[in-house]
Parts: structure tokens; C-alpha cells; sequence
């Protein structure tokens, strides 16, 4: 958040109340940044318009990733690399190669799709951020919006806040 | 969006808190200086570690002779004490996992310090196949790494290699899983640090969290993801750990039931530990309107429930050594309950079978000081349970001349103990430096259950309703 954007915040402190705010904050044709909230609340990104999140997607591809990688190394190293005769049972025993494979597609599956979601959310260690509010991680919640994206005057955006139910109007 | 909650359920945040209440009491153990209890506590865990300490490192010094083992008797305490903290090591994963997909509320309270204990039960298990090695600094022997025999590699065939995959795996994904949910809570202390250090190191791990809407609903897809992977996750350790010893040829090993009653089993024992460290926990840092009676209650069922599991399992094992008609196992199934190891059985019987169906009495399930005294019964008797699968089945093998006893040495019980002081240890710093329970999770399902929420935020929610 550069110094130089224009925001204007309505705090809240109920989860329905600001809930109900999204939909009547954007019936003014006022453009939303983004709420910020100290835990989810479900509907709230429908209700200011993100998309749906493509992770399991990944998730999906990066489980199939593992899954190929754990039957790969398992039959490179069983059957080519160096095959031995165990239990007399056939080089390539794929049923006991099963937990092996399982627990690489967790693998791949859970470090992969952590990794997509901190690196689509922009979380890295040492990342510094300047909270909007700090209260944000306590009990309030926040909407943020960008005058400069936005055709209301910012007086008329400060008396939507004000009549969607905010507590508080501020500038940043 | 108000969560619609039957009004029979008991509340689960007691004593009218709001919000700001929840972030202010889970945060002041974290802010605040250390207690006198915590120092005391932390002193003895940390004298228990380094005795224990020193055991292990007798023991990786000399070898795995100074322990009692013997040519018929080559898996004992270490073993044990292995499968005992692994199994322990299921609730943390099975509280935020299973009990996500199944929408319980119960669970927000408790799954921040169940997860924590999972690791640390599991670093604990993991101490005693480093010893078990015998050379725990070959260690990576145990991995696909290509070597100098001209890439001799591991068997993936064989269930100790599974078994390898299965406990670094879940390991690690735990401990992922246990941060992720950390993440928003180090948000919370980072923006109320009021001293450079804290902001520092609580900024650092907060990974530069906002609570932006976006990254939320991100975060529940995660979430949920995580958990639909760990349920799979979990009961696959325990099956894994169990097929170590199911697919050997060895009387009263080589059985079918052995990876559900041991999955069972570890939820039990699980459960209990969960149980002692949370009637501790609740008093110490003065949780009693986070962590209530109900959700004593709740543990107590589950604990009732798997303990039910295990007693079956028992039963039926006993029954298929008879009805099997092969000698050799029904021998090791007469021994194990009328042998020289009578008392092992017996102690497992009535730890496991009996004393967990005394919550069938609500007076029972809901007493702070019997639950906290059958949670330590029940893990007692899982430590035997594992005692007697593992030296009563080994110490009389098909040559009676060979026929011997295991007694433990000093470094045997020593090895154990570091496993207390270790798990113990890292508990307190835990409790001490993160967040005990997920102030975000108790704040999301707080409308509903928390009794007396402050008249507005009722009348917002009513409002919500219609």
C-alpha cells in the first residue's frame, strides 16, 4: 500500500454488518478494493466480487506430480537401475509400491499448494506490511476503497460508509 | 452469515467474551511475562530432557547393547515406546483435519495445541528409530539417495521403507498445516507488538498477513485441501506403522485386523494425551471459558467411542487365534493372557476395555479430576498395549529352548524418559511463545456458541436472519 493511493476506510465491528455494507456500498456503483476482516467470513469474496480461486486446481496437478515422480523413481530404481529378486515376487509390484506413491502425492500435494497460495497472496517471510488498521487482526473490519479508482466524490463515499452501518470513516 | 446453531448445543465460548476479549486473553500468555508455574514446569522438563539427554547419547555412543534386548527378545522398549508416541501423534491431525470435513465447532479451540502436540509426539517417535538404528548417523541409509555402491537403493518393497515415507511425510505436513493456520494469530501478535523484538519475529512469521477477503477465502480453500489430504494422510501412518509388523511371519503379528484396530488405537491414545495436556493447559493460562466442560465432553465420547474399537478388535483377534486353527497363533494369544507376561495383558484389558466405558456416566465424562486420571489410564494402557504385541508375541519363538524374558536396563527407561522431557519441553516453549488456541477460528464460529455475545452484535445477527 504506497503513500501516495487514496483510501478511504469504513470500519465495522460485526461480520453481518459489513457483510450487508458490500452489497449496499456497491448498489452506489462504488468500487470496493477489498475488505479486510480477522477471520473469514463465508460469502464475503462473492459479495465484493473475486473470482473463485483456481488452488485446487493446482492442488490437483501438483498431487499428479507427485504421484508421478514416486512411480517413476520406484521403477527406475526396481526394475532398470538395479532389479533384485525379492520375496519372488515380480520386479515391477506395483501393489507394493501403493503407500509409497500415496504418501509422495501428499507430499507434492501439500508443499505445492501452499507454496501457489502464499506466492498468489504475495505471503513471504520478511514481507513488511503496513496494516490499513491494525485492529484488522483484532476485532474490526475493514473496506477499503480507492478514491482515485472510483467516479463518486469521496464526500459522497465517506456518507455511504457512514449510512451502510460504519463505526468509523477514515482516511489513509 | 450468521452460523444457525440449534439451540440445545451447549455454548463452547463461555463467560460473555466478545471479539477483542478472545485476542486479549490468548495473547497475554504470549505478551506477558512468564508465570511462576511455567518456570517451575518448563525447569523440571528441561532437567527430565537433559537426563534423558544423556541416555541417548550413552546409547548412540556405545550401541544399542546397553539396552536389554536379547536374541530372542530384538524389539522392546524402543519399538514400543515408538509406536506408543506415533499413535499419540494421530489427534492433532485427526482434531483439525477429520473434524474440519465434519463442520465441528468444538474443534476451534482445541486444534491449535492438538496439532502442536502431534509434532512434538512425532519427533518424539522419531527419536527412538534414530537410537533403534544402532548407527542413527547412517540414518539417510534409509532414503533413495543414490551412494557409493553403485546406487544401491532402498526396497520399496518392504514395510520399513513404507514406514520411513509415511512418518517424514506426515510429519512434514503437519507441521505445514500447523503453521499455515498459525499465520493470521502471528498477524495478531505482530500488530498488537508493542516491543521491536516481538514486532521483528512475530512480523517474520506472519509471513506479511492483511486478512484481505481475498487471501481469507484462499485461505479456507487451502484449508480445506490440507484436510481432505490429511485424513487420508493420518490413517495411512498408522496402517503402515501397523504393517510392519502384519505383513512378518511372526505368531500374533500376521493379522489382517492389525491396521484398523491399530488406527483405533492411536486415536485413543491420541485423544487422551490431547485430554491431559488440555486439562492442564486450561487451568494454567486460565482458558476455562475457551476450553469448557463440553469440550472435555466432546474428547471423552471420542475417547469412549475408539476405546469401544480397540476392545473389538481384541476380542476378535483372540477369536480368529482360536478359530484359525493354527496352533502357533492361538498358542501366542494363550500366552500373551495366561504366560509369564499375564500382568502386561491384564493391565491392557483393563486400561483400555474397562476403564473408558466409565463415560458412559455423564457425572464421570464431565469431572475434570476423573477424565484427567483415566486420560494418564488410557495411555498407560496403550504403552502395554504395544508392550505386549511387540515382547510377548517375540519372547517365546517356535524354539522353547530359546524361550527368554526382556527386562529393561537403566538406558532403556532413560531413552523413554528423554522422550518426556523432549515432548514436554517443547510444549512449554510452545505454550509460551505461540498462540494456544486459533483466536481466528474461535472468533468465526464465536456468534452462535459464545453464550451472552453483546446484545448489538444479536440484534446484528437476527437482523442477518430475517
Amino acid at each position: 500500500m504506497s503513500s501516495t493511493t487514496n483510501y478511504i476506510l469504513g470500519v465495522y465491528d460485526d461480520e453481518d454488518e459489513v457483510l450487508h455494507a458490500v452489497t449496499a456500498v456497491k448498489a452506489q456503483g462504488i468500487k470496493i478494493e477489498d475488505v479486510f476482516t480477522p477471520f473469514p467470513i463465508h460469502g464475503l469474496d462473492v459479495a465484493v466480487g473475486h473470482a473463485r480461486t483456481r488452488l485446487p486446481i493446482a492442488a490437483f496437478m501438483f498431487g499428479t506430480l507427485g504421484m508421478i515422480c514416486a512411480l517413476s523413481l520406484i521403477s527406475y530404481t526396481m526394475v532398470f537401475d538395479w532389479p533384485m529378486i525379492i520375496g519372488g515376487k515380480d520386479f515391477f509390484a506395483l501393489p507394493n509400491w501403493i503407500p509409497v506413491t500415496f504418501e509422495g502425492t501428499v507430499l507434492f500435494t501439500a508443499f505445492g499448494l501452499v507454496t501457489t497460495f502464499c506466492a498468489s497472496n504475495n505471503l513471504y517471510p520478511g514481507n513488511k506490511v503496513e496494516p490499513l488498521d491494525l485492529r484488522i487482526t483484532d476485532d474490526k473490519f475493514v473496506m477499503a476503497i480507492n478514491v482515485d479508482k472510483n467516479k463518486v466524490s469521496a464526500a459522497d463515499i465517506k456518507k455511504v460508509l457512514k449510512d451502510s452501518g460504519a463505526i468509523e470513516v477514515n482516511t489513509k | 452469515m450468521s452460523h444457525v446453531v440449534s439451540p440445545i448445543r451447549e455454548k463452547l465460548v463461555t463467560g460473555g467474551k466478545s471479539y477483542s476479549d478472545v485476542t486479549h486473553d490468548i495473547c497475554k500468555q504470549v505478551e506477558g511475562e512468564p508465570t511462576k508455574e511455567w518456570k517451575i514446569a518448563f525447569g523440571i522438563s528441561c532437567l527430565v530432557f537433559i537426563y534423558g539427554a544423556y541416555c541417548l547419547f550413552y546409547t548412540w555412543w556405545q550401541g544399542i547393547g546397553v539396552w536389554g534386548l536379547n536374541k530372542t527378545v530384538g524389539w522392546a522398549w524402543d519399538i514400543t515406546n515408538f509406536v506408543w508416541w506415533v499413535g499419540i501423534g494421530h489427534a492433532g491431525t485427526l482434531i483439525s483435519a477429520v473434524l474440519l470435513l465434519f463442520r465441528q465447532k468444538w474443534r476451534t479451540s482445541i486444534n491449535r495445541s492438538a496439532e502442536a502436540m502431534t509434532i512434538f509426539a512425532v519427533l518424539c517417535a522419531a527419536s527412538f528409530i534414530l537410537a533403534h538404528m544402532g548407527r542413527p548417523w547412517l540414518a539417510h541409509w534409509a532414503l533413495p539417495l543414490p551412494n557409493a555402491f553403485g546406487s544401491l537403493w532402498v526396497n520399496f518393497n518392504s514395510p520399513l521403507v513404507w514406514d520411513v515415507f509415511a512418518i517424514s511425510t506426515y510429519l512434514s505436513v503437519s507441521l505445514l498445516f500447523w503453521y499455515m493456520g498459525l499465520v493470521p494469530d502471528l498477524a495478531t501478535i505482530r500488530d498488537r507488538a508493542t516491543t521491536a523484538g516481538r514486532k521483528f519475529w512475530y512480523g517474520l512469521f506472519s509471513l506479511g498477513w492483511t486478512g484481505s477477503s481475498k487471501t481469507w477465502a484462499r485461505y479456507e480453500y487451502m484449508s480445506l485441501i490440507l484436510a481432505g489430504i490429511s485424513t487420508p494422510l493420518v490413517l495411512s501412518v498408522h496402517t503402515i506403522v501397523s504393517m510392519d509388523f502384519a505383513t512378518s511371519v511372526i505368531p500374533g503379528w500376521h493379522t489382517t485386523i492389525f491396521p484398523p484396530y491399530f488406527v483405533a488405537g492411536a486415536i485413543f491414545s491420541g485423544f487422551a494425551m490431547v485430554q491431559t495436556l488440555l486439562l492442564i493447559t486450561r487451568v494454567v493460562f486460565k482458558l476455562e471459558d475457551y476450553i469448557t466442560i463440553e469440550h472435555i465432553e466432546m474428547m471423552n465420547i471420542v475417547v469412549t467411542v475408539t476405546g469401544s474399537v480397540v476392545g473389538i478388535a481384541y476380542l476378535t483377534e483372540f477369536f480368529i487365534a482360536w478359530y484359525s486353527g493354527v496352533e502357533y497363533e492361538s498358542y501366542a494369544f494363550i500366552n500373551r493372557a495366561t504366560g509369564p507376561y499375564w500382568w502386561a495383558y491384564w493391565m491392557m484389558m483393563t486400561c483400555n476395555v474397562i476403564s473408558p466405558q466409565l463415560f458412559w456416566s455423564k457425572a464421570i465424562r464431565t469431572n475434570l479430576m476423573v477424565s484427567f486420571f483415566l486420560s494418564i489410564v488410557v495411555n498407560v494402557g496403550m504403552w502395554f498395549e504395544r508392550f505386549v504385541i511387540i515382547v510377548t508375541s517375540l519372547h517365546r519363538d517356535y524354539i522353547p529352548s530359546s524361550w527368554a524374558m526382556f527386562s529393561p536396563t537403566m538406558y532403556d527407561i532413560g531413552d523413554y524418559i528423554f522422550s518426556f522431557g523432549l515432548f514436554f519441553t517443547l510444549f512449554f516453549l510452545f505454550a509460551k511463545f505461540l498462540p494456544v488456541v486459533n483466536m481466528a477460528e474461535v472468533k468465526s464460529v464465536m456468534k452462535g456458541v459464545s453464550s451472552n455475545f453483546p446484545a448489538k452484535k444479536a440484534k446484528a445477527a437476527k437482523k442477518t436472519e430475517e
